[in-house]
């Protein structure tokens, strides 16, 4: 368990993450397929920062945060946090439960449907041994009253809150372990946009106050991009873009990030554009070809595509956005 | 209101609201079905009468008058005698007591075994479910009464072996139950939400898991309550359960088995009873699924 | 990946989709359209008194929050309001026919036929143990009786293929949970279009799809609709979808339209306050470094029916008018109108 290959400065570090899933079935119950969720990310997260990912179905953005955090197993790779290796037993994460923690994306789901708002938030305090019984009435109300919520919901049960309530609740029990790193995963994605506004200033105001880290996993580019300052673009399991949310969005270098952002509908554009549609599905990652993950939608597909791997590099050097593929000076858009 | 001011009268009052809230949510649920109104009265004018048996009785249920056999429903025996002269409404009466024992015991026997047979299995999964689930098989490879019989068979009759025999046929489906809704509900957000926090196997069985699992459970042995009331009679028919002179209606309906044409109330009666009672738990079932079920409760 | 699909329309210009808008009778005239939900709680004012129009070969957006009615607008014109709720009062007319007092039998021939509706998750709106190819052709065996199944199927393969979907013959074998979202969603419209239908309602037709197949689905909704020349009633909560589809837009708030015209007049120059603080609150509009925007208070209970303004509550350009009556539709605009009383006098 060396820190000798971490950057101190990192509060996460992800070297080379693989997250594989077996698929198994025959009488034997052998290793017919297997899904290759998360297929080599390494990035970056500096204390204080918001790194947003974006990608769509199938790009493995959900299951990496769910690998950070021990929901998913980490198959092979490193994850230093705060320059400590990371090592997830099954389903039991190597606690650092106050220090690294997950938001769903679906409120109607993430909270017990027995539980009362007090137990859901308070739990917490009582697994780690920071609070006694008696306490939890005043601590949890303390940290409702941070999330926008009451005395009067402290008994509530949640079928008795809105969709954005609950996220409420649900940032609540994170934040009663004073976590460093918060990584939410689609947090508003199922929420009205006017309930959307009220939940990323909420969002936005605690992490000014407790100087939190942000991982913010999203479809949604608008949002992505108003939240974060650098910005990471997945496909099929891949890193395939990163670099500063201004840049990125201006200046994609990657093929599928231009596709991505001129797909996106804006009351911008209007009816009547040209842009570069992306043609056919989104694969699955479910014993992907060798090669790079995007070549069989690319516009610009070459043969080296489909042999080697392109890996993250930088534009130029020095420059803090990095590109995964071999004609990332040709994209010129 | 801030935390700093929040007193314990004022948490204690709102605790209070919340319970008072989930009751009037649980009334509401439970006055809208007039079926459910109709089993849940059955079944607790059983428990009443089961409660003040002696007081409500005319006769002593072991008397046997033999000057009275067989006598027809009458001002004197409101129900008739049997063939060695005893009141058969006191018997009734009494004997209710008998079937509520019973029905309540063996519940509070095979539900918490199913129960925790149920989640570990569902929750572990792997060998454990493979063993537990296997041996829950052979078990539910017969029909309930006839392992019930076979068991009740083996061990001594009486009262208290008939009970732990239906036990024993028992549990098997609920923890197949049990373990079905474990295995719907154990990778969902919320238990994994909780995983985050740092809980571990056996926090989340008892306490995350475990609730989820209840309601159904309990609307699963109230509907079986009729059945296991009507395998403890027929262990009662067959002289494998209550002994006599025991006032149980499975073993007054075997005495008055030769007489059922011409002296059909020693039989009959003790019958209606039964199915009195087992409709009434049938009902109540139903109406306790709507009542507990979480869905219903957001409407 | 070069495109092997033969498409309707031969590509030689880039199409203009500004709607040819015909001042002769719209298609669809939507009149003081009421529908109320008459639940155990009470009575659910969900509809009160929606006026909308949608012209011939246009297409209409609705838009609003959730809980607003824009679908249940949707199911009244195609009359599939279950109890507990009901069409109360008003008048939908199509194609110059009244269609809420017409008889269930009519109404049948026109569901499918000449409007059609496509919902927003279409592996659930399919039949799970149907082929699709069968399904799309079961559409045009119900409203063209003189069809042999045989010529049905060719049909139906015809329209999938012109949806886009690769290897029509074969694809029309498979069942829907085998499909993608997006292949799904083609079926969905292929079925829906074979019928050539002169309004086709499409409830949140993307909101379940991936970013780049919106896109896709986007576009071959266009060019079908184009093609067909049709009308369609396009309901999205999100005003980007709005904006790349539609001609016209009508913004909805708890059961009423509080501003209707054309999409480039509504999205850039809104003039009723809900419009005006609902773009405000997206992050589009927003800079990085200040607080989104957001509308004050809630979406008021539909328990009571409307006497007021139901917005005036979160209003910050509400008086007390607004708070004792209920506002009409003032023009504000070329074909742009407003439902605020700001608006009264045309300003």
């Amino acid at each position: 368990m060396s820190s000798v290959d971490s950057n101190p400065s990192s509060l996460l570090e992800v070297k080379d993450l693989h997250v594989y899933f077996p698929i198994r079935g025959g009488v034997m119950r052998r290793q017919l397929h297997t899904v290759k969720a998360v297929s080599g990310v390494s990035l970056n997260l500096a204390q204080g920062e918001v790194l947003g990912l974006v990608g769509e179905s199938g790009c493995g953005k959900t299951t990496l945060g769910r690998a950070l955090v021990g929901l998913a197993p980490m198959t092979s790779g490193r994850v230093f946090f705060n320059a400590k290796e990371l090592h997830h037993q099954n389903g039991k994460s190597s606690n650092h439960a106050m220090k690294m923690q997950l938001i769903f994306q679906d409120p109607y789901s993430s909270l017990h449907p027995r539980k009362q708002v007090r137990d859901l938030v308070g739990e917490g305090l009582l697994i780690n041994g920071l609070a006694r019984v008696e306490e939890l009435d005043e601590k949890v109300l303390d940290i409702l009253e941070k999330v926008g919520l009451g005395v009067d919901h402290l008994y509530r049960y949640p079928h008795e809150f809105s969709g954005g309530q609950r996220q409420r609740i649900s940032l609540a029990r994170a934040l009663i372990l004073k976590p460093e790193l918060i990584i939410l995963d689609e947090p508003t994605s199922a929420l009205d946009v006017s309930v959307q506004a009220q939940i990323l200033n909420m969002l936005k105001g605690l992490q000014k106050e407790y100087n939190l880290t942000y991982l913010f996993i999203s479809h949604d580019l608008s949002v992505v991009r108003y939240m974060s300052r650098r910005i990471g673009v997945m496909y099929l399991g891949n890193l395939v873009e990163i670099g500063p949310t201004r840049s990125v969005f201006e200046n994609p270098k990657h093929p599928y990030t231009h596709s991505l952002l001129s797909a996106l509908p804006s009351i911008k554009k209007g009816k009547r554009k040209e842009r570069m549609i992306l043609k056919g599905d989104p694969p699955t990652p479910i014993d992907p070809p060798p090669g790079c993950p995007f070549a069989d939608r690319c516009s610009n597909t070459q043969e080296k595509c489909r042999i080697e791997k392109p890996v993250l590099e930088p534009l130029k050097k020095e420059s803090s956005q990095l590109v995964a593929c071999f004609f990332q000076n040709e994209n010129v858009h | 209101m801030t935390a700093q001011n929040l007193t314990t009268v004022e948490v204690r009052m709102l605790r209070a609201e919340s319970r008072k809230r989930a009751l009037q949510d649980s009334w509401t649920l439970w006055k809208r079905n007039p079926v459910t109104i109709a089993g849940t009265l059955i079944i607790l004018s059983l428990i009443l009468i089961a409660m003040v048996a002696p007081w409500l009785a005319t006769h002593d249920p072991f008397d046997q008058i033999l000057a009275d056999r067989l006598f027809p429903p009458s001002l004197d025996y409101w129900f008739g005698t049997d063939n060695l002269g005893r009141d058969i409404y006191s018997r009734v009466i009494h004997g209710s007591r008998l079937t509520l024992m019973i029905a309540f015991v063996v519940a509070l026997i095979s539900g918490p075994i199913g129960l925790v047979v149920g989640v570990l299995s569902g929750y572990l999964g792997g060998m454990v479910d493979e063993v537990l689930m296997r041996l829950s098989d052979i078990f539910l490879a017969f029909p309930k009464l006839i392992l019930a019989i076979a068991f009740a068979a083996a061990l001594e009759p009486g009262l208290t072996n008939a009970i732990i025999a239906i036990s024993i046929a028992n549990w098997p489906s609920y923890a197949r139950l049990v373990r079905a809704e474990t295995l719907a509900v154990r990778n969902s957000d919320y238990i994994d939400a909780v995983r985050i926090l740092g809980a571990g196997h056996l926090r989340i069985m008892i306490y995350h898991l475990t609730p989820m699992c209840l309601s159904t459970l309990i609307v699963r042995v109230s509907l079986d309550m009729g059945t296991i009331i009507l395998i403890a009679a027929g262990l009662g028919f067959l002289g494998l359960g209550a002994q006599p002179p025991a006032p149980e209606w499975g073993l007054m309906v075997s005495d008055g088995r030769n007489y059922l044409v011409d002296q059909w109330w020693v039989s009959t009666i003790p019958g209606i009873a039964i199915l009195v009672v087992v409709l009434g738990f049938n009902l109540v079932g139903d109406g306790l699924r709507d009542i507990l079920d979480p869905h219903q409760r957001q409407s | 990946m070069t495109e092997t699909v033969p498409s309707l329309i031969p590509k030689s210009e880039p199409i203009d989709y500004s709607s040819t808008n015909n001042e002769s009778q719209p298609l669809l005239t939507i009149r003081d359209l009421r529908v109320h939900f008459y639940t155990l709680r009470g009575t659910v004012y969900a509809l009160e008194g929606v006026n909308l129009d949608v012209q011939k070969e246009e297409t209409m957006g609705i838009v609003g929050e959730t809980g607003c009615g824009k679908s249940i607008t949707a199911r009244a014109v195609l009359r599939l309001i279950d109890p507990p709720g009901k069409i109360v009062s008003g008048t939908v007319e199509f194609d110059g026919q009244e269609l809420l007092n017409l008889h269930p039998k009519e109404m049948r021939r026109i569901r499918g036929k000449r409007i059609s509706m496509i919902m927003q998750e279409p592996r659930m709106s399919l039949n799970p143990v149907i082929r699709v190819g069968n399904q799309v052709a079961e559409t045009l065996l119900i409203h063209e009786s003189d069809l042999s199944p045989s010529a049905a199927r060719k049909k139906a393969e015809e329209m999938l293929q012109s949806v886009g979907i690769p290897d029509a013959g074969k694809m029309s074998k498979r069942y829907p949970h085998e499909l993608s979202g997006g292949m799904a969603q083609r079926v969905m419209i292929a079925m829906m279009l074979v019928t050539r239908p002169k309004l086709l309602i499409a409830d949140e037709p993307t909101s379940a799809l991936d970013v780049t197949i919106q896109a896709q689905i986007i576009d071959l909704m266009n060019d079908l609709v184009h093609e067909l020349q049709s009308s369609v009633m396009m309901i999205s909560h999100d005003l980007g979808v709005v904006a790349e589809t539609c001609d016209r837009v009508a913004v909805m708030y708890a059961g009423s339209v509080v501003e209707q015209g054309r999409v480039e007049d509504v999205l850039h120059n809104p003039r009723h306050p809900y419009t005006k603080g609902l773009l405000r609150t997206l992050p589009d509009n927003a800079s990085e470094n200040e607080d989104l925007y957001s509308i004050k208070g809630n979406v008021p209970s539909l328990f009571m029916p409307q006497q007021q303004c139901r917005f005036a509550p979160r209003c910050e350009f509400s008086q007390e008018r607004c708070f004792q009556e209920i506002p009409g539709s003032y023009q504000v605009g070329n074909n742009h109108s407003a439902a605020c009383f700001l608006h009264e006098n045309g300003i």
